[in-house]
């Protein structure tokens, strides 16, 4: 893909030429009209040529109910991304997994996320809030993604393990290496930077596993995963033990820190909205919803079909790519009322598609909507404003809708 | 109307006029009870509208499908009396249900 070619015209260009895949559409927040069109004339959407091969688009918010609810036809095997993966080290991530094994998997790390779990980390969690914007220069301009939202992920990753804190930029970049490969993020981590790093993550993750065995105390992830009987083995078997140690990585990662810098923009793109805000805080818990729906921090999920299937009217073939967009999902009006707009007190904010649906439904959906609204209170507690005076640089990926930079300028209160 | 009481987790309960031919699920969001979050809106896509019914009821209020079953597979406070709110559908005959609400739904 050349970077220096203009991306086309999505309402001139034939149905068929409609090519969602292109990260650029997504870097350049060029993504509306392209999914408005297919939502109306071609909901299930094919595209014979991308630079990841024929694909299938489903962009209906019903639709995408259908295809993650069914499992039996619609696979999570053998990838959750559009780009097939050179895979050479066999981790074992239940995210792309089918049942049987796919359950067994998850069972034993789910209640780690629980809320009574993550209540347990609330006081923890908000003093390392506190302590990053309590720090933050007033009045000065300065980048809010570095700052404070991958400063505040990297702090609260190593608080939810009890990761040592001084080490903590590691966690960091096993997330970036993991989820960075060009197939998956458009990123540029190539195979001979990933492998050692993965490697070097679950040699450190094996040494602090046995140094904490045996603690009564604590309600760090390895702990949690120690005393369910489930998981008291895990280091026995390396690849599952990997594999759900970047589940858990990963997945609190971009997806919490892009949440954290598109809610900032979203509030300053929607005056009236940060003014509600400003007169009730009450309403943080569900805007946190709508931040959620309105970032749309992962843009998809792909599964392949396990047999020949019609999805409204269109015959998709066994082996076939289906990737539900539920970026475009979150914007269906037949399924959101007024679904381009932001709207802080939403009725039923939390029917959205960013957490999908059926067994793969995001695990960590507490935690993440546990971390903005702490970071929400604790901001209105401090600042009038964040303002945002320059424009947001966004990230070159199909999959991640993230930023990398986000001038902002804050103002006490 | 068939009246059906919910009991939160706390201990509050809330006995309502539920409306024969909807779901137990709309029909708590319709009256207000606390304790269910129906975040799919009834799809049986979430798993956040999860009840335990009492025993006697068992039987009246049916038994999950394999979806169902997978979505209730995924809870770490799933129990035998299990089940997703949306999948019950009020009737006549379920005049006098009791169900307790859970600790939190995830």
């Amino acid at each position: 893909m050349n970077q220096a070619i203009e991306l086309p015209d999505p309402n001139s260009i034939p149905l068929e030429q409609i090519d969602v895949s292109d990260g650029r559409i997504y870097q350049q927040d060029a993504w509306r009209p392209f999914f408005a069109r297919l939502r109306e004339e071609a909901p299930v959407h094919y595209c014979a040529d991308s630079a990841f091969g024929p694909f299938w688009s489903v962009t209906r918010f019903e639709d995408i109910v259908a295809v993650d609810t069914n499992h039996e036809v619609f696979s999570s095997e053998p990838a959750i991304v559009i780009g097939d993966m050179t895979e050479e080290m066999e981790v074992e991530m239940f995210i792309a997994m089918d049942p049987p094994k796919h359950d067994v998997q998850r069972r034993a790390a789910q209640p780690v996320v629980a809320p009574q779990n993550l209540a347990q980390m609330e006081s923890l969690i908000r003093s390392r809030v506190c302590a990053i914007l309590d720090n933050l220069p007033v009045g000065e301009t300065f980048n809010w993604v570095d700052e404070v939202s991958i400063n505040l992920t990297t702090q609260m990753l190593a608080t939810l393990f009890d990761f040592p804190f001084e080490e903590r930029s590691k966690l960091t970049y096993w997330s970036d290496v993991a989820a960075g490969s060009p197939e998956i993020a458009g990123g540029d981590v190539d195979q001979e930077e990933r492998i050692p790093a993965l490697m070097e993550c679950l040699e450190t993750f094996n040494r602090i596993w046995h140094e904490r065995k045996g603690r009564d105390e604590g309600f760090d992830l390895i702990t949690l995963l120690q005393r369910d009987p489930h998981t008291a083995d895990l280091p026995d078997r390396p690849m599952e033990f990997l594999g759900n140690l970047m589940l858990l990585i990963v997945g609190g990662n971009d997806t919490t820190r892009n949440s954290i810098t598109g809610g900032v923009l979203a509030l300053n793109q929607n005056p009236a909205e940060y003014d509600k805000l400003r007169s009730d805080h009450g309403l943080i818990p569900g805007m946190v919803s709508e931040i959620i729906r309105w970032q749309t921090p992962l843009m998809h999920m792909r599964r392949t079909a396990k047999q020949d299937v019609e999805l409204r009217g269109q015959q998709i073939k066994q082996g076939d790519k289906v990737v539900m967009w539920y970026l475009s999902g979150n914007r269906d009006e037949s399924a959101i009322e007024n679904a381009d707009d932001f709207i802080i007190d939403r009725a039923n904010p939390r029917h959205h598609v960013s957490f999908g649906f059926g067994i793969h439904r995001c695990m960590g959906n507490r935690l993440g909507e546990m971390q903005l609204r702490i970071l929400w209170e604790e901001i209105m507690r401090r600042f009038s404003f964040v303002e945002v005076v320059g424009e947001p640089e966004r990230v070159r990926s199909n999959f991640v809708r993230g930023y990398t930079n986000l001038p902002v300028k804050l103002h006490a209160l | 109307m068939p009246k059906i009481t919910l009991i939160e987790f706390s201990g509050q309960d809330h006995t309502i006029d539920a409306e024969a031919g909807k779901s137990l699920m709309q029909n708590a969001i319709d009256n207000g009870v606390p304790g269910i979050d129906a975040d799919c809106g009834g799809a049986c896509a979430c798993g956040t509208c999860h009840c335990f019914v009492s025993e006697d009821w068992l039987a009246a209020t049916g038994e999950a499908d394999a979806m169902e079953e997978a979505m209730l597979g995924m809870r770490p406070d799933r129990a035998d009396n299990s089940r997703l709110a949306c999948q019950i559908e009020v009737s006549d005959e379920l005049d006098g249900l009791v169900v307790n609400l859970p600790e939190f739904q995830m």
